[in-house]
């Protein structure tokens, strides 16, 4: 039976850890844009906020997936349902791009066009909202890009901890020396990274200002 | 134009230093007076402190000993927003914002200030007209536009509010000769009509000849010498004949052509 038989012949639990996967991943990032992009403007308004933000988002970065998972266990509320775990998880290690990019494009403006903006008489809101966003936002979905892409990938590993998703099939075909059933999971979150990319990127191009 | 029969001062400078960080002034205990309705150029090499000079004007930068003095007012009791949107603005390549059609860039001063929108549409159509740009070319891009249409959308977009004073940095500096000879040209017709208080800073002793109604050579963040042109160029100060000679020009009274 090959990888392609089998996804057909279950494609109703296919279906259900997909979107599982997918889930974990939308609510994941969703969290990290409401955090993340905020973060990543205040630390350009507050200059000496830049390197330690920055710094830690990237220790986060550093911390191996499952030890991760194995940290975050122990608190409460979160701990108590894998999903909500995976979910944090997920989150944090989509921070640091996030942040990155929302501080990167804000500082990339031409620095002629912001103070041509202040010089004309623009509040520091009028600028943010009217100019330093709006020129920054092609950078900013870049880091959404790239920080749901690499979620997708890491949300297979999600399935250790019991929470689900299309690393059930990979951790379930290692454990059976199953090749098909490995695939079963890979294929499919290959796929829906794919699919983030490209709708992604066709976001960025749409709202990139120049 | 002649500023000795229009004493009104627009704007003075009062013992102003400027420095980033102790020790290192870039601007030294300035003194002038600027009046109403002239074309005050600030001549000097890069680095002479004379764009320091005007972000003084609209508080970019603030002293750090003196007062500038605005309509009567320091800087720095002025609420500086309401001190800018009275001030236009020009910067070299026109600082345009690139993601702002051109009707939008001219229109954002008035649209901050919450104009009716009938009125900013009429004032961008006058602003359009006034600096010589067809009325098709509003809803196009900056990236769209050639180098001297986007210096008369700063201007027009400067102009907008009517503010009393005009802060021009180099503006035609990035512009081929030709077009910055017509540009030059339309300044002076357009300034004649409008006698709006113009501080020019450029590096272009032909340039501030030209447009200048006093000519300021500024040298490491002192002012040299503030002369109409015509006494400009037959000043004997060694800082200003070195000037002179570095453009060519000789001290025979002879203005700088374009």
């Amino acid at each position: 039976m090959n990888v392609f038989q089998f996804i057909v012949q279950n494609h109703s639990e296919v279906l259900r850890v997909t979107l599982e996967h997918l889930w974990m991943v939308v609510v994941s990032i969703f969290l990290a844009v409401l955090v993340g992009i905020p973060l990543g403007i205040l630390i350009t308004r507050w200059p000496g906020l830049d390197k330690p933000v920055l710094g830690s988002a990237n220790i986060i970065q550093t911390i191996p997936s499952l030890a991760l998972f194995g940290f975050l266990l122990p608190v409460p509320w979160i701990g108590a349902r894998a999903d909500r775990l995976a979910i944090l998880a997920l989150s944090l290690y989509a921070l640091l791009p996030l942040i990155r990019n929302t501080y990167a494009g804000i500082k990339g403006v031409d620095h002629s066009v912001v103070e041509a903006g202040r010089g004309m008489g623009m509040t520091d809101r009028q600028l943010l909202f009217q100019v330093e966003l709006p020129l920054a936002l092609g950078v900013i979905i870049a880091g959404v890009r790239v920080a749901t892409v690499i979620s997708v990938g890491l949300a297979t590993i999600a399935a250790a901890i019991g929470a689900g998703g299309l690393g059930e099939y990979i951790f379930r075909g290692l454990a059976m020396v199953n090749n098909q059933l490995i695939l079963a999971g890979a294929i499919p979150a290959a796929a829906l990274a794919l699919l983030a990319d490209v709708s992604l990127g066709w976001l960025e191009r749409r709202l990139s200002p120049t | 134009m002649n500023p000795s029969t229009q004493n009104d001062v627009a704007i003075a400078f009062r013992g102003v230093s400027y420095s980033f960080s102790a020790g290192s002034d870039l601007l030294n205990s300035l003194n002038l007076q600027i009046h109403r309705g002239e074309t005050f150029v600030l001549l000097g090499r890069s680095g002479s402190g004379k764009t320091t000079t005007l972000k003084l004007i609209n508080d970019l930068v603030s002293p750090t000993a003196g007062e500038v003095i605005v309509e009567g007012r320091a800087t720095r009791k002025w609420d500086p927003i309401r001190l800018r949107r009275g001030i236009g603005y020009v910067i070299q390549d026109a600082g345009l914002f690139p993601h702002f059609t051109v009707e939008r860039n001219i229109g954002l001063v008035p649209t901050i200030e919450e104009w009716p929108t009938d009125r900013i549409r009429q004032r961008i159509a006058e602003l359009l007209q006034l600096v010589g740009l067809d009325h098709s070319l509003a809803g196009r891009y900056p990236r769209e536009l050639s180098g001297g249409q986007r210096q008369r959308v700063g201007v027009a977009r400067a102009l907008a509010a009517d503010p009393p004073i005009l802060l021009m940095d180099e503006p035609f500096a990035a512009l081929d000769p030709i077009t910055r000879a017509e540009l030059q040209r339309e300044f002076m017709s357009l300034q004649q009509r409008l006698q709006k208080t113009v501080v020019f800073v450029t590096h272009d002793l032909r340039e501030a000849l030209l447009l200048g109604t006093r000519v300021a050579l500024m040298e490491s963040g002192r002012l040299v010498a503030a002369l109409p042109p015509d006494e400009f160029v037959r000043s004997e100060d060694p800082l200003v004949q070195k000037y002179l000679d570095a453009f060519g020009a000789k001290a025979d009274g002879k203005r700088g052509t374009p």
